[in-house]
């Protein structure tokens, strides 16, 4: 029987990653980091979106599509610095950026949490 | 053939600006960095919306303040060119069949499209309505 | 069109005298010619002491690889009047310990090749059959492409992961377990898995693609990397799932 392997689930949930990054962040980009604080279009009011954030559905969501970006950034910059730099120090890259993705998503549960 | 008798000639580490496929794919790959600065950001976003109005008007203000644009200007053009150079590679990374026939690429690719169209379309509409 | 084209060719001695370096030499810039031929008409009319391989010059034998200006090229199908006016910079194949000037040592690829068992294998006792296995145009049509390979290696002197980490197992291995995998007379994708799944085998590659782009037959080994991966990721789900399943 194959050995169970943390690796395949890891490049599953960076695949998850690049297609949730893939469809959503173009949208969500372009109107609130661009769109919204230049003024091209009137920014929702702050109470509008507390109502959308507040729903236990957002909540679930968000978190969701949050862990797995920073999953897919963490999976993929591992290898950048493999490969672009050249980095030898191959256990202590993978701790520093999948450590990096859970310090993100724990963040993630608590700010998205603090909107209940 | 082995050990003294042969030379392994190291790579150089600028081997990515030798090919221009080499250096879209790097660029390709740092993309990742600026997914991870969106998530942040939303993430600020979200807090400052919980914490009031007052921090929400801020919020906005510092986002549009000339170095955060400009920052959020490079993100989202290796953000875009995250989805673009995912939806093309899509097709290769998968055997997709209906009824024993294979699905052409440009079908799958049109697809992904049509799905961001809809995703888009309906977190547009959700946000400003 | 000129009469003559420069070759500026990588020469270099295992005596370690001097260090790699081009040597140029002037060879006819006949419209029908290669650099294979052009290569040939050096040993033999300018300087019988440079080295290199080739044997079928008809894209079939995978023995004439080398890098033309940069790019993996199999010499027999790389025409000199593409090149014109040149110089055109030919160098020993990429990624690989050079042996003797445009020859290159392949012994890392022979010692992979073997070990993601490229042959059908079989899970009953049968040694010998009663005529043929047959198998359909479709079935046949599952795995075809990935049977291309000629093994030219093309592919490892266009990886860049190849290049930094020699224990990657690489596109045409990864492709040709793919090509059995995919046989309908083949049952030993577990045994192909329990290799490919270590870290050097599938998980090292990042789709940079430049493989399916430099391969003179169409294999395409990317695409075949990315599916194993998903077939792998299928695979470790299952066994989370259903541990008794796969005993």
């Amino acid at each position: 029987m194959t050995r169970r392997r943390i690796e395949p689930l890891v490049w599953l949930t960076f695949s998850g990653g690049g297609v949730t990054a893939a469809m959503f962040l173009p949208v969500l980009a372009f109107l609130f980091a661009l769109a919204f604080p230049l003024g091209l279009i009137t920014p929702p009011s702050r109470a509008h979106l507390f109502d959308i954030l507040h729903n236990p559905l957002t909540f679930l969501v968000l978190l969701g599509m949050f862990t797995v970006m920073l999953v897919h950034a963490a999976h993929r910059f591992r290898y950048t610095l493999y490969d672009g730099l050249q980095l030898k120090w191959t256990w202590q890259i993978a701790v520093i950026c999948y450590g990096g993705a859970l310090f993100g998503a724990a963040s993630a549960f608590v700010i998205l949490g603090g909107v209940f | 053939m082995s050990g003294n008798l042969t030379l392994r000639q190291p790579m150089s580490t600028w081997w990515w600006l030798r090919k221009r496929t080499y250096f879209v794919f790097v660029m390709r790959e740092l993309s990742s960095l600026f997914v991870a600065w969106y998530v942040l950001f939303l993430l600020l976003l979200v807090r400052a919306v919980d914490r009031g109005d007052a921090a929400y008007a801020d919020f906005l203000d510092w986002a549009g303040s000339p170095v955060i644009v400009a920052i959020n200007v490079v993100a989202f053009a290796f953000i875009v060119l995250h989805t673009v150079t995912w939806f093309s590679l899509t097709p290769q990374a998968m055997d997709l069949r209906v009824g024993g026939r294979p699905v052409p690429g440009w079908q799958i690719i049109a697809g992904q499209y049509a799905g961001l169209a809809l995703v888009s379309g309906f977190v547009w509409w959700l946000v400003t309505r | 069109m000129a009469s003559t084209i420069t070759l500026s060719v990588t020469r270099w001695r295992p005596d370690r005298s001097m260090p790699p370096g081009p040597q140029e030499y002037e060879v006819p810039l006949r419209k029908e010619w290669t650099v294979l031929d052009g290569l040939n008409h050096i040993k033999n009319e300018i300087d019988q002491t440079l080295a290199f391989r080739w044997s079928c010059r008809m894209g079939i034998c995978g023995s004439c690889g080398m890098n033309v200006n940069g790019e993996p090229r199999l010499t027999c199908g790389a025409f000199l009047s593409d090149y014109a006016p040149g110089p055109i910079r030919v160098e020993p194949l990429a990624n690989f310990p050079i042996a003797r000037d445009l020859i290159v040592d392949m012994s890392d690829f022979m010692e992979k090749l073997p070990r993601v068992k490229p042959w059908v294998i079989r899970d009953d006792d049968v040694t010998e059959i009663d005529g043929e296995y047959l198998q359909t145009p479709e079935e046949l049509d599952a795995y075809k492409q990935f049977s291309m390979c000629i093994n030219c290696m093309l592919c490892y002197a266009a990886c860049p992961v190849y290049g930094l980490d020699p224990d990657f197992v690489g596109p045409a291995a990864i492709a040709l377990a793919e090509r059995y995998d995919l046989d309908s007379r083949d049952h030993g994708a577990r045994e192909r898995l329990d290799v490919l799944i270590e870290h050097e085998g599938v998980w090292g590659c990042t789709f940079v693609g430049e493989c399916t782009r430099v391969c003179p037959k169409h294999v395409d080994p990317a695409g075949a990397i990315q599916r194993y991966k998903l077939k792998a990721a299928q695979q470790t789900v299952k066994a989370f799932l259903l541990p008794r399943a796969m005993r």
